[in-house]
C-alpha cells in the first residue's frame, strides 16, 4: 500500500522469493496487517472490527439456516420452525442471525458517527465514506429481505408497506412496484427473490467491505485531533503511528469480547426483545396488523419516510410547482431516501477546515444534538402516527436535514476552531507520553 | 478506558429499547405471573408443564391445534417412551396420505392442526403476544418483565368478567386482558373442570397459569438450551475478555508512560 512510509515485506528464503515473484499475497496481507495506525486512536475505533465480524456471523450463520429453511409461501413458516425444534442447535444459528443484525446496526450507527463527529469523511477520506454509505444502503437491503424470509405477518406487511415505497414514483412507480414484486401483490414470487437478493447481497457487501479498507489503508486512518501522520520519513512516521498488529488487532479483539458478552447474554436470555411478536404468526395477506412497525434499525428513516405528510407545507408548495407529480407520498420516500444522501454529500457540505469535532467548539453542540434527534425519530418511527407525534416527527425530520444542509455549510464559516496539537506524537504524549518522550515501541 | 467503554455500552443499549413497541389495546390488564422458567436460571416446572397438557388435551383441543408441535418431544416433560405414545395413539388420529385414511397418531406426528372453529393455533401464541409494552414506546417493560406472551395468555383466561354482548349474531365475552376487551371465545375454563393425577387443585386461576407455561413450552421448547448457550458463553467471553484486556495492557504498557499534562 502507498501512503505512510513503512517497512514492506522482503522475501528471504528461495520458496518465498519463488512464490513472491509468481503471486505476491504474503506481501498484500503484510502489508495489510502492518499498516502503520495512529497510535491514539480512541474506543469510538474498535467498531469497525465489530462490523466485520457481524458480517463474517451473518453469513457463517446464514448459509447453515439455508440448509434447513424453504422459501416457499407454504413452507418458509414451518421451515423456520423445524429450524427452531428439529435442527440441531438450529435455536441458537437463528437467534444469532436474527440478534446479529441487530448488533451490525448498532455498530454501524456508531461507526458512521463516530465519523461525523471526527470529520472522517473530509478530504482526503471521500471515497472511503461513499463506499461506506454504499454498504449501509446494501445493508439495509439485505436486513429488509431478511426480515421477510421467516414468512410471519410483520414480514409480509413490511414487505407490502416497503414495496410500496417505490409504487409512489410518478408514472413508472406502478410498472416498477410489479416488476420488484414479480406480480400484483407479495407473493411467492416476491419470497423468493428476496431469498436470492438476501443470500447475493452479503458477498457484494463483503467486496465493498474490501475497497472501503483499500480506501482508508491508502489515505491512512483518521484519528481523534484528525491531524494527519508526518509522512515525510519512516522514522517521523513511526513517531506518529504504531503498527496495526499486535497494538490495535489486541485492542479491538479486547472491545470486540466485552461486546459479545453483552450480545451473548441477549441472544441466550431475551432473543426476542428486538424482534415483534406478530412475526411469529404465519403470513395472512387477508389479516393486516394492528400496527406495522418495522424493526428498529429502520425507524429513524421510517419516521422520516411518514413525517411529511399532506398537510405540511413544504409538501403542499413541492406538490403546487410539479403540478401534482410530487404527492405527500412520494415526497415522503424522496425524504427517506434524502436523509440517507444528505449524510452521503456530508464532505461537501461541511465548509470547516478543521477535522476533528473535539477542536469545534460550536460544531460539538450540533452535533450533539443530531444524536439526539437520531433517537428521537427512531422512538417517533415506533410511535403511532397521530398528534402529538406527528409534529414531533416534522420538527426531529426538519433538524436532520438542516443539520446537513445549513448548519455544516454555515459553522465552517462563523466558527472559530480551538488550536490543535501539531502532531499525533505531541496528542498521545500529552495522555500517555513517557517522561522523555521517546515513543518508540518496546520490545 | 472503562469510562469510555461504560459510554460505549450505554450507547449500544440505548439504540435498543424503541423497537419494542408493538400493538397496545389500550385498556389491557396483564398480571404480572412469577412463572418458574422467567429470568436467566429459571427452569421448567414439569409438572406444570404436565398439567398444562392435561388441560391442552381436555379443554383446549377441542378447537385449538398445536401443528407445530412434534409428539415425540413430549418426552421433555418427563414422559417415557411408552407413555408419549399410548399418550399419542390414545388422543389424537392423523389423516396418513399411504393409507388414505385416519389411523392413531404416533410419535413422529405432530399434534394436529384443528382449523375446525378458525380458532388460532397455539404451538407460537407465548411468543406471539407480548403482555408488556411501553412505557412510551420505550420497550424498558419488557426489559425487566420479559415479553410477557405467558402472563398474556394466562391473565386472558382468567381475565373474563362475567359480562356478555351480542354483536351481529356473535356472541362476545368481556374480558379484561383482551385488546379492546370484548372476546368471541366464551369462558373455556371453570373450577374443578380438570382433575389432576397429583392432585393439585384445579382453580380458574392455577389452570391459566398452567395452561400459558404448557403454551410457553411449546413456542420455545429449546429455552433451557438457549439459556444454558448463553450461560456457557457469557461465561467464555468474559474470561475471555479479562485475558485480552490483561494482554492489551502489557502490550501498551511499552508505549505508554505517566501522563505528563
Amino acid at each position: 500500500m502507498s501512503g505512510i512510509p513503512h517497512d514492506h515485506y522482503e522475501p528471504k528464503t528461495n520458496g518465498e522469493k519463488w512464490l513472491n515473484s509468481r503471486l505476491p499475497i504474503v506481501g498484500l496481507i503484510y502489508d495489510t496487517i502492518m499498516i502503520p495506525t495512529p497510535k491514539n486512536l480512541n474506543w469510538w475505533w474498535i467498531w469497525g472490527i465489530v462490523l466485520a465480524f457481524c458480517l463474517a456471523l451473518q453469513i457463517v450463520t446464514g448459509i447453515v439456516l439455508v440448509m434447513h429453511y424453504t422459501p416457499h409461501v407454504d413452507l418458509a413458516f414451518a421451515s423456520i420452525e423445524h429450524i427452531m425444534r428439529n435442527v440441531n442447535g438450529g435455536y441458537m444459528l437463528r437467534y444469532l442471525h436474527m440478534n446479529g443484525a441487530s448488533l451490525f446496526f448498532v455498530a454501524v450507527y456508531i461507526h458512521i458517527f463516530r465519523g461525523l463527529f471526527y470529520g472522517s469523511y473530509k478530504a482526503p477520506r471521500e471515497i472511503t465514506w461513499i463506499i461506506g454509505m454504499l454498504i449501509y444502503l446494501m445493508m439495509m437491503g439485505t436486513a429488509f429481505m431478511g426480515y421477510v424470509l421467516p414468512w410471519g405477518q410483520m414480514s409480509f406487511w413490511g414487505a407490502t408497506v416497503i414495496t410500496g415505497l417505490f409504487g409512489a414514483i410518478p408514472f413508472v412507480g406502478d410498472a416498477i412496484q410489479t416488476w420488484l414484486l414479480g406480480g400484483p401483490a407479495v407473493d411467492n414470487a416476491t419470497l423468493n427473490r428476496f431469498f436470492s437478493l438476501h443470500y447475493l447481497l452479503p458477498f457484494v457487501i463483503a467486496a465493498l467491505v474490501v475497497v472501503h479498507i483499500w480506501a482508508f489503508h491508502t489515505t491512512g486512518n483518521n484519528n481523534p485531533t484528525g491531524v494527519e501522520v508526518r509522512r515525510g520519513s519512516k522514522a517521523e512516521a513511526e513517531k506518529d503511528t504504531l503498527p496495526f498488529w499486535p497494538y490495535f488487532v489486541i485492542k479491538d479483539l479486547f472491545a470486540l469480547a466485552v461486546i459479545l458478552v453483552v450480545f451473548w447474554a441477549v441472544v441466550g436470555f431475551m432473543p426476542n426483545y428486538l424482534g415483534h411478536p406478530d412475526n411469529y404468526i404465519e403470513a395472512n395477506p387477508l389479516v393486516t396488523p394492528a400496527h406495522i412497525v418495522p424493526e428498529w434499525y429502520f425507524l429513524p428513516f421510517y419516521a422520516i419516510l411518514r413525517a411529511f405528510t399532506g398537510e405540511v407545507w413544504v409538501v403542499q408548495f413541492a406538490s403546487f410547482i410539479t403540478g401534482g407529480i410530487i404527492d405527500a407520498k412520494f415526497f415522503g420516500v424522496l425524504a427517506m431516501f434524502g436523509a440517507i444522501l444528505a449524510m452521503a454529500l456530508a464532505p461537501w457540505l461541511d465548509t470547516s477546515t478543521v477535522r476533528s469535532g473535539k477542536y469545534r467548539p460550536m460544531f460539538k453542540w450540533w452535533f450533539y444534538l443530531l444524536i439526539i434527534d437520531f433517537f428521537a425519530l427512531m422512538w417517533l418511527g415506533a410511535m403511532p402516527a397521530e398528534e402529538p407525534y406527528a409534529t414531533f416527527s416534522l420538527i426531529a425530520s426538519a433538524y436532520w436535514f438542516a443539520y446537513f444542509f445549513v448548519i455544516l455549510p454555515i459553522l465552517g464559516v462563523i466558527e472559530k476552531p480551538d488550536a490543535q496539537p501539531e502532531t499525533i506524537e505531541e496528542d498521545f504524549n500529552a495522555h500517555y507520553g513517557k517522561a522523555d518522550a521517546d515513543a518508540t515501541p518496546a520490545e | 478506558m472503562f469510562k469510555k467503554l461504560a459510554i460505549g455500552a450505554a450507547f449500544a443499549l440505548a439504540l435498543t429499547p424503541a423497537a419494542s413497541y408493538a400493538a397496545g389495546g389500550g385498556e389491557q390488564h396483564i398480571e404480572d405471573f412469577h412463572f418458574s422458567f422467567e429470568g436467566p436460571f429459571g427452569t421448567w416446572d414439569k409438572h406444570q408443564l404436565q398439567r398444562g397438557l392435561q388441560i391442552y388435551t381436555e379443554v383446549c383441543a377441542a378447537c385449538h391445534g398445536l401443528q407445530y408441535v412434534p409428539l415425540r418431544d413430549l418426552e421433555a416433560l418427563g414422559y417415557s417412551e411408552e407413555e408419549v405414545i399410548a399418550y399419542a395413539a390414545s388422543n389424537f388420529e392423523v389423516f396418513d396420505p399411504e393409507l388414505d385414511d385416519f389411523r392413531p397418531a404416533i410419535p413422529t406426528d405432530h399434534f394436529p392442526a384443528n382449523n375446525g372453529v378458525g380458532a388460532p393455533d397455539l404451538s407460537l401464541m407465548a411468543k406471539a403476544r407480548a403482555g408488556f409494552h411501553g412505557p412510551y414506546g420505550l420497550g424498558i417493560n419488557q426489559l425487566f418483565k420479559g415479553m410477557g406472551g405467558a402472563e398474556y395468555i394466562a391473565s386472558l383466561l382468567d381475565g373474563y368478567t362475567g359480562e356478555e354482548k351480542e354483536e351481529a349474531g356473535t356472541v362476545l365475552y368481556e374480558n379484561k386482558a383482551f385488546p379492546g376487551g370484548w372476546i368471541s371465545m366464551a369462558p373455556p375454563l371453570s373450577e374443578d373442570q380438570v382433575e389432576f393425577a397429583d392432585g393439585h387443585p384445579a382453580t380458574v386461576e392455577a389452570m391459566s397459569e398452567d395452561i400459558a407455561a404448557f403454551l410457553m413450552w411449546t413456542a420455545e421448547p429449546k429455552m433451557m438450551e438457549r439459556k444454558y448457550s448463553g450461560f456457557v458463553g457469557v461465561l467464555f467471553l468474559s474470561v475471555l475478555s479479562v485475558l485480552l484486556y490483561l494482554v492489551n495492557k502489557r502490550l501498551w504498557a511499552g508505549v505508554k508512560g505517566k501522563k505528563t499534562v
